[in-house]
């Protein structure tokens, strides 16, 4: 399964250069500049293991899942449900059943709202979530919150950009029904402290779902360390295909949750009078599934454990250590969210240059971050800033990239400071 | 503002001037430098109604006729926005409305500024080219 190649023999300090061979994209050159990709919390590269997966597939592989006699169907199907299997064990959960393959990390987080909302939350009651949610994770639970008459409130954030704890445990009181939160801020990097946050809503019988979208590149998911009831994740931000994510569920929710969209493969039976329904994950999985990025992504799982993420995420802490300070040493360079517990993500504003402009000028020198308001507008209101420039790092980032970053910051002071 | 020429002579100007650096640093900075010198909107018009749409930068434009011709004041945050504002102004304003409707702007091409253009930069120079022209069709051929 394995087909990272020599990766896994790399033993202890991890270092860049072994994998960036793997990802044709970062050969690619921008405006004759070497491309210097930092916008990785918005997608990253794929290996080129995973555009293999889906050449191969569909080459020689495709057929559709779940229903021919077939041969061809017959190994489709294994090979779907053994990606199942290969998520599972990536995420730590107890069962296969337990993953759902979604779109991303936004239908997952809707999945859960339609099925499992309307169940737990009913009038006047709240749902909780931070100010630093992306939108991905507000605007699903507001859709609830309108059809059920309940109301979403929000945990504040502190100036360094982390949960102020006491008003979290605070708001837990006041007739919470559920609580969404992020794993890792998109916008600011923040690790929020899920551990202790699970535990104590789970006192006061309060579901978890958690928006892994941005943790899930660069650090070990244990879902049933965690306890979250739900955790969802997109693909395209862990070096795997777009348009594929996974949902875990805890198989005891699954169980009480109705089907989410109706058609095929969800069912068991099918009369005009009555439908009875197939069990979990198939009963949440209508449709013919996509089967070519389920099983590319499988690869890219396999690339992602190869490394190791622990060395992955020393790897990156040295990182964003180093483009930090290197940032830091600019006039005028100003950090937003500047938590203690952070992933690879720098999101900063330069005097008063609009990010728009930064962005624009920093395109031209070959380096590709993001700015606005990166889906998380309620967090820009709360900083009275209209959005960041933000370079996000992967773990095929170089020092010598953090560098060039520090140099284009430069160049852009010069031109609009 | 009352610069002369119609918008085909207006444009071939701002790409000789543009023609003078030969490369994206150079007109880029000149760019900022038209920006700069773009008069600033009335902070009265900055408002919802003279806002466009589907900008990362804020942008707004004012249209008003007068004597049979269009004239467009602008104002943007971002810097490169508004130079790209002051040149579709310097371009368009004081136009008859019927040209601006059917002026197709190639000279952000020639220009090197294509690619602000397109929807997807979310500046809303697509969208302010739109409302720029929506305004003049609703005064073309009244005369
Ligand atoms: C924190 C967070 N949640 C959710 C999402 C949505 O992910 P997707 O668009 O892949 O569904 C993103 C993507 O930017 C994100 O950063």
């Amino acid at each position: 399964m394995h087909a990272t190649g020599a990766i896994q023999d790399i033993p202890g300090k991890f270092d860049p250069a072994q994998v960036r061979d793997l990802f044709p994209t970062l050969r690619r050159e921008v405006y004759g500049k070497p491309l210097v990709y930092l916008d990785n919390a918005a997608s990253s590269q794929k290996p080129q293991a995973v555009i293999d997966r889906l050449i191969r597939y569909y080459s020689s592989e495709h057929s559709n899942v779940h229903r021919g006699v077939h041969l061809l169907s017959r190994e489709a199907t294994d090979a779907y449900e053994a990606a199942r299997k290969r998520a599972a064990d990536f995420l730590n959960a107890p069962s296969e059943s337990a993953v759902l393959y979604t779109r991303g990390a936004t239908e997952g987080i809707n999945l859960v709202a339609s099925s499992f909302g309307p169940l737990h939350v009913g009038q006047g009651d709240v749902v909780l979530v931070s100010h630093m949610e992306h939108h991905s994770n507000i605007v699903p639970w507001q859709m609830l919150c309108e059809a059920q008459g309940a109301r979403v409130r929000a945990i504040p954030v502190s100036d360094t950009g982390e949960i102020i704890y006491e008003e979290f445990e605070r708001l837990l009181g006041e007739r919470v029904r559920l609580l969404a939160i992020g794993h890792v801020s998109n916008a600011l990097g923040t690790i929020n402290p899920l551990q202790n946050m699970i535990r104590q809503a789970h006192e006061l019988d309060i579901p978890v779902v958690v928006d892994g979208a941005q943790a899930a590149p660069h650090m070990k998911i244990d879902v049933q360390a965690l306890d979250c009831d739900f955790y969802a994740l997109s693909s395209h931000k862990m070096f795997g295909p777009t348009g594929v994510g996974i949902l875990y569920a805890k198989p005891e929710r699954l169980k009480a949750m109705g089907p989410w969209q109706g058609g095929g493969d969800m069912i068991e039976t099918v009369t005009f009078e009555q439908t009875t329904y197939n069990e979990p994950p198939h009963k949440f999985e209508a449709g013919t599934p996509n089967i070519a990025d389920v099983l590319a992504f499988a690869e890219a799982i396999d690339f992602l454990e190869g490394i190791g993420q622990d060395r992955i995420a020393a790897y990156e802490r040295d990182l964003l250590d180093y483009a930090t300070e290197q940032l830091l040493q600019i006039e005028s360079v100003r950090l937003v969210g500047t938590a203690t517990e952070k992933a690879s993500v720098l999101s900063f504003l330069i005097g008063d240059i609009h990010p728009y402009d930064a962005g624009t000028i920093l395109d031209r020198l070959g380096i590709a971050v993001r700015t606005g308001h990166h889906c998380a507008q309620p967090l820009m209101r709360r900083f009275g800033i209209p959005g960041t420039v933000r370079a996000s790092f992967a773990l095929y980032n170089t020092f010598d990239e953090a560098d060039a970053l520090a140099a284009g910051v430069r160049r852009v002071r010069e031109m609009l400071g | 503002m009352a610069a002369q020429g119609t918008i085909r002579e207006r444009a071939r100007d701002i790409v000789e001037e543009f023609g003078l650096f030969d490369d994206w640093m150079g007109k880029y900075e000149y760019l900022i430098e038209i920006g700069q010198g773009l008069p600033p909107l009335d902070p009265l018009y900055k408002t919802e109604a003279y806002r466009i749409h589907g900008c990362q930068a804020q942008v707004w434009v004012r249209p008003v006729m007068k004597n049979g011709r269009v004239f467009y004041e602008g104002d943007s945050d971002a810097l490169i926005t508004k130079g790209l504002v002051a040149l579709l102004i310097r371009v368009l304003s004081g136009q008859p409305p019927e040209d601006v409707v059917e002026t197709s702007l190639e000279f952000l091409d020639e220009i090197g500024m294509q690619d602000h253009l397109s929807a997807t930069r979310r500046n809303g120079l697509a969208s302010m080219v739109r409302q720029l022209k929506r305004f003049a069709q609703m005064h073309a051929n009244q005369a």
